[in-house]
Order: C-alpha cells, then structure tokens, then sequence
C-alpha cells in the first residue's frame, strides 16, 4: 500500500516522534474565541483579546512548564499572538523546545436523519491554509470529531462520514507539513459501562486507521487523540487500572504500530484522574508499540485558570498549579507518577459537562 | 523501579463474555430498521419538484457557468467579462418567449439568482413567470485530490447548509454540483470514493434544506479508451454513488441524476453510433439506477448540440422507468451565443436559434428527434481537451 512520500516525509516522521517524547505531552490551548469565553466568565474575567492573551502569556511564559511539553494546540488568533514584551508566541514555545500546533477544523454541524449525530467541517482551502500556518510556525494541526454513545449511536453514517473527514484532513495536512492530530472523541456522556465504550472505541478506531490507509496518510507521521475507554458519565466509576487496561487492550486492537504516539484528550475528568488514568497506562506491561501520553485541555488547566482569577497579582501563584500539572503528567507517561502532586483548589474537580459544546 | 502491573489473563475476554457484550451493545430494537427513509420537512416538495423537472418533452438549460467560465464564452464571441455582459446574455437566455414549453428547469450561478435582467425584473422571477424552476449550482469547484493519481475532488461542503437555505429562500428549488472522474487517471479507488461520498453528503444537505440535489459525477470524455472500458467505469461509479446516497439516509424520490452518457473517450479510434451510445447507457442505468429515481438529465459534456440530442432520442425508442432527459449548457446555449455576438439587434434571433435548439431536445426527450434542418453550426463538436469548467 502506497503512502504519502513527498517533499515534508521525513520532516513529519521526525516532529510527530518528538511530539511523543517520554516524559512531554501536549498543553491544547485552542479553545476557540467563544469556548475560551467560557472559561474566563467562570472566573469573571472578560472574553476580549488581551485577557486572552494575557491567559495564554501565563501558561506559555510559566518558568519550567515548557520542559514538560512536546508540543501545545493554538488556536488562530493565538498564533499570530505575543508576550507583552512583543515576542511571538511561537517563538516563545519553539525555543523552548515545544511545536506549535494549530487547530484547523470549523466545528461540528448536523447529520441530516441521525439522531443528533455530527460530521465535522473545515476541507474547503484546507491546503491553503495549512501552507500559511506552516510559514507562520506551525508544525502540527489539530482535527476534532465527536461521537456519542446512546441506544443507535454511533451510526455506521457517523462512523464513515468522521473517519473520512478525518482521513481527508490528515493527508491535506501532511501535503502542507504539518503532522495531523486525529481526534475521534467518543463522548463521555450517558450510563453506558466501560465494555460498552470499549466496543464503540474499538469500532471507531477501525474506521478511522481504514479511512488512514485508503487515503494514503503516512502513519509514520500522524499522533492519534482518542478517549480513554472509561464508563459512562452516568454510570459507576472503575479504578485506573481498569482504565487502563480496557484502553491499551483497545489500542492493541486497532492502532496500527506504525504511528509513533497516542496522546490522550481528558474529555470532562478532573486534572486528578486523567493523570491517574495515564499513569496507569504506563505501568501495564504487555505490548504498547507507540508513547501513551496527553494532549490535556481543561486537565491541565483548570487550577491554574481558578488560582489566576484574572489578577496580575495571581500570576505567580497560578503558574505554580500549572508546573505542578505539567510535572505530574509528565510523570504520568513514565509511569512514574506517585499521586502526591500538591493538590490545589479544583484538581480533583470532575470537568464534566453534559453535552459540552465544545 | 516502577512496579509494573501484568496483563492479567483472567481480563482477555472469554467466549461467552464476547457474545453477550456484541449481543447488548449491537443488537437493535426491529422498530429501529425500520427508519430506513427519514421524514424530513421538505420530503414533498422535494419529490413534487423532482416531478416537475422531469416532465415529458422537457429537460434542463445548464447556465451555471462560473464567472471565469462565462467569460471565456463571451470572449470566444469578444466580448469583456463584465457583470453587465454576463447579466446581458443572461437575460437573452431566460427572456426567450415560450421557453417553459420545453425547458423545465435552469441551473444558475450564484451571481445570477441575485441579478435582475437589463429591465430590472429579478431572474428568478422571469423564469418562475416562464414555468421553469431555478435551480443553483452550489459546489465550489475542483482542487487537486492528495494521495492519487493526479486526480480532483469537489469542495463545498463547509456552511453548505446555511448557503442552501439562503439560496432557496431567494426561489431556488434545486441545486447542483459537479464532481469529475478522469478514465485515463486510473480512476483510482480514492478519487472514485471521495467523488460518489462528497456528492452523497452534499445531497443529504441540500434535500435538508429544500432543494433537490442533481447528483453529477461527471466521467470525463477525455482519453483513448473504447466504449467497453467507460461502461466499466461507469458501472463502478454509480454503485458507489448510489451506497453512499442510501447511507446518508437521502430520498431517491428527490433527486435527479446529471450522468455523462456512455461513449468512447474523445482521442479514442472507436466511433460509436446514437444507437450503441444508447445500448450501453440504457444497460449502465438498468443496472445500476434505482427506479424511484424520477429523472435522468444527461449531461453534453463536449458533444456537438446535434449529436447530443441525437444520442438522447436514441435513448427515448422505448419506455423507461425513469424520465431520460437532458441538462445541456454548451450543447444548448453554443449556435446561440454565436448568433448574439453581442449584438442587441442580433438578440432576437439568437432566441429564436436558443428555442429551436431546446425544441429540438424536446423531441428528443420524447423519442421523436428527426434531425431536419439542423445548421452546420450546431453540428460543430465542442470537446475541449483538459477542459475545466
């Protein structure tokens, strides 16, 4: 089977290996305008540019954070963004060792006679655009599909129409040299158990790596964003282990050895377990070919976003909570991780929202 | 040392474990197969509409060129691609007296739906007033397709929903949109997928929002190859189109298909008869178009204007299940264009040839084409090597 073998080959194979680095993960900051909205007006602060700048400038500038971090998720106004000191932000993380990615789908719309089921939007000029985030620094992009789980759902028509999509964004993606994320989420929400999830997962990801492989991406320089394979939201809870051990059986089943990295989204678990969950994951032994690590949104920072409040005089304090997230999951892909991270006000917070739009 | 946990293997699932785990999370309620076709809220205007564009001895006036495609028909009569130019022939085209009798419908560009003639009645208006149904391409064109054999594929898709809307709010009631398949590329699996799934999607949509989609994978007429290997292909793209049309759940009563006619490709040494052309596209649609399609508006796609409506005569000798029509731009619009020249005391004329032209494949339609009096003008081929619309 043929793949994509042209002019960025070896330039993907070697940033989508890096990006899954032992001990790094991903911070995604991408949180569109009206998403991050949401998260300021949690802590009262207002969604205008400059606190979103100034949010992104703590995270970023936060001394010793950026050790921890193989790559973060940008969103586009954040790309083209500075510190208050007039240095781009991409500039920023590249000399601190981290690639910039860039989140490059338009959201999510209906599918016409499902129920509720999305596809996700954005292949129009795809290419164009992922040539001028590349000029302006980016090295990887970011794709997001939703699934849910409920009596008929996923449908095959959910299943195929994300998957394609998927696949269509990845290889535009590798044209353009940017290494494509794939993010199939199943979502969380319902009281199905966690053999449900694992067959719904395990259904997905078939697709996905089949619609991969028909669009000729190199494996070899793509990262993959699935869920955990966890119970439903509505349903009991099961310790880490048995996170762990539904998920990497998944994994084992359907990603193919080929790609170099899988890096967990938390999808509404507090900052707490979803480092639970990864460390677990990493102290299975037992046959896992690719790095387990995260590409954490609100996991990493939550706490950091309560402690910050908005005020200058909180900087420090509240880039304090991020090492400690940082550091933790960093750990967490090593397995190394002894659950002792200083907890702050909100880390064992469940993030949790049902039918987040996200 | 990290303590490591094994893979117990008291997890790995047993027999009876699996069956009941697929048995729960697969098995369906019957009641859930059942909703096979949905009930959407245009579902009868939908099918009313497909009706009326595929009623006997009428078909379709493509005259959705593109700004830069119009443009090249107004300079190979030299005239500037201007907005009044373009809204000049425009009008010439939907003013034509009495052009509802055999033109039951016309695909417009978007500048067009929102233009008014030079009198300054809105296009839409007129044709409506003509008894001809506007339609809309909506398709944003073709782009190189990664990963294939120099292949394309069709953009859209992005806000396709909302543009629908606003289009059928302004009066259009169906849509089109053009993807192409390249024999002498292959084709290859991916661009034969991604043409007949774009196209699906894109369906799915439009009938969501009122329009009925024309779904038109267009097989190029360029290449070498004989008659037999276009049939193939043929045979291969309209399976494919036709599974995903169903898998997105879209009403077959509600479309209309826009196919190329099965011929040999335009450089190849074969020359096939309207009576083999019709053999083989009559058994390509017996095998492979449901009968709850209602029409099947043939595309020109670089056949002279009387060889295309020769071959659709041909194609009407004897009953169909569905309505075999035309959707002709070139093939309508070409000895037109070139009696107009541009020229306000020519306009008149140039309706008249228009009409005659429509007439013409009017009879086709109905089997009754005889081909007297036909100009040398009209018998011109217009194949276009690597034409891009």
């Amino acid at each position: 089977m043929s793949c994509y073998r042209g002019k960025y080959a070896d330039e993907l194979i070697k940033n989508a290996a890096y990006i899954g680095t032992p001990g790094k993960g991903i911070l995604a900051a991408d949180e569109s305008t009206g998403t991050i909205g949401k998260r300021l007006s949690s802590i009262n602060v207002e969604n205008v540019e400059e606190n979103r700048r100034a949010l992104r400038e703590l995270l970023f500038c936060a001394p010793g954070a950026l050790q921890y971090l193989s790559g973060v998720i940008l969103f586009e106004e954040t790309l083209y963004q500075k510190t208050a000191d007039g240095k781009p932000f991409v500039d920023v993380l590249t000399e601190g060792g981290v690639l910039p990615g860039i989140k490059v789908d338009k959201g999510t719309v209906e599918l016409a006679g499902t129920n509720g089921e999305t596809t996700t939007q954005g292949h129009d000029d795809l290419g164009k655009r992922c040539a001028k985030y590349y000029e302006a620094g980016a090295r990887f992009a970011k794709w997001r599909a939703v699934l849910n789980i409920g009596p008929n759902e996923p449908s095959q028509l959910s299943i195929d129409a994300n998957a394609n999509g998927l696949a269509r964004y990845a290889i535009i993606c590798q044209e353009n040299g940017l290494v494509p994320i794939v993010e199939p989420e199943i979502l969380v929400d319902g009281s199905h158990d966690i053999n449900r999830c694992a067959e719904v997962t395990e259904r997905v990801l078939a697709a996905c790596y089949k619609a991969l492989n028909d669009h000729h991406v190199l494996l070899e320089g793509t990262l993959l964003k699935p869920n955990m394979v966890t119970p439903g939201s509505d349903a009991a809870k099961v310790p880490p282990k048995v996170v762990a051990e539904h998920t990497v059986r998944a994994l084992q089943r359907t990603v193919p050895a080929a790609v170099p990295a899988i890096v967990f989204l938390s999808g509404g678990q507090s900052e707490e377990e979803a480092t639970l969950n990864l460390n677990a994951m990493n102290q299975l032994s037992g046959k896992k070919p690719w790095s387990l690590s995260f590409s954490f949104g609100r996991a990493l920072q939550q706490s950091t976003l309560k402690a910050w409040a908005g005020k200058v005089e909180n900087v420090e304090k509240a880039r304090a909570s991020f090492l400690v997230r940082c550091k933790a999951n960093s750990e967490a892909t090593l397995g190394t991780y002894k659950g002792d991270a200083s907890l702050s006000e909100g880390a064992s917070e469940s993030l949790h929202v049902k039918g987040y739009k996200y | 040392m990290a303590s490591a946990t094994i893979l117990k293997s008291a997890f790995l699932p047993k027999r009876s474990e699996w069956a009941a785990a697929t048995r729960s999370s697969v098995g369906r309620p019957a009641t859930a197969m059942s909703l096979t076709v949905r009930a959407g809220s245009y579902s009868d205007e939908l099918v009313k509409t497909a009706k009326t564009v595929a009623s006997p001895g009428r078909g379709i006036l493509a005259m959705d060129e593109s700004n830069a495609t119009c443009g090249k028909r107004l300079a190979s009569i030299g005239l500037e691609n201007t907005e009044a130019n373009r809204q000049a022939y425009r009008t010439l085209l939907v003013s034509v007296p009495g052009l509802g009798q055999y033109i039951s419908g016309a695909i417009l560009f978007e500048e067009t739906l929102y233009q008014s003639t030079t009198e300054g009645k809105k296009i839409v208006d007129v044709l409506v007033s003509q008894n001809i149904v506007p339609g809309i391409k909506v398709d944003k064109g073709l782009v190189p397709l990664a990963g294939s054999n120099d292949e394309s594929w069709c953009q859209g898709l992005d806000g396709l929903a909302s543009r629908c809307a606003s289009y059928y709010q302004q009066g259009a009631r169906f849509a089109k949109w053009r993807t192409v398949i390249s024999i002498p590329n292959g084709p290859s699996a991916l661009a034969v997928k991604e043409a007949a799934w774009g196209l699906a999607r894109y369906a799915a949509i439009a009938q969501d929002n009122g329009l009925v989609p024309i779904v038109e994978p267009e097989i190029l007429l360029d290449g070498e190859h004989g008659i037999d290997r276009t049939f193939e292909v043929a045979l291969k793209v309209w399976a494919e189109v036709f599974f995903y049309l169903a898998e997105n759940n879209v009403l077959f009563e509600g479309i209309l298909l826009k196919p190329s006619m099965v011929t040999p490709g335009a450089e190849s040494k074969e020359k096939a008869t309207p009576e083999q052309v019709a053999e083989y596209t009559l058994k390509l649609l017996h095998r492979r178009i449901p009968p709850a399609v209602p029409g099947i508006m043939f595309l020109s796609g670089g056949q002279s204007e009387v060889e295309a409506t020769q071959n659709l005569n041909a194609m009407n000798q004897s009953t169909n299940p569905w309505h075999i029509s035309f959707s002709y731009a070139r093939a309508l619009q070409n000895t037109c264009l070139k009696t107009w020249g541009g020229r306000p005391e020519n306009v008149k004329a140039a309706q008249e040839v228009l009409l005659a032209r429509a007439a013409a494949n009017s009879l086709a339609q109905l089997g009754k084409y005889t081909g007297e009096g036909e100009s040398a003008e009209s018998k011109k081929g217009m194949y276009v090597k690597n034409y891009s619309y």
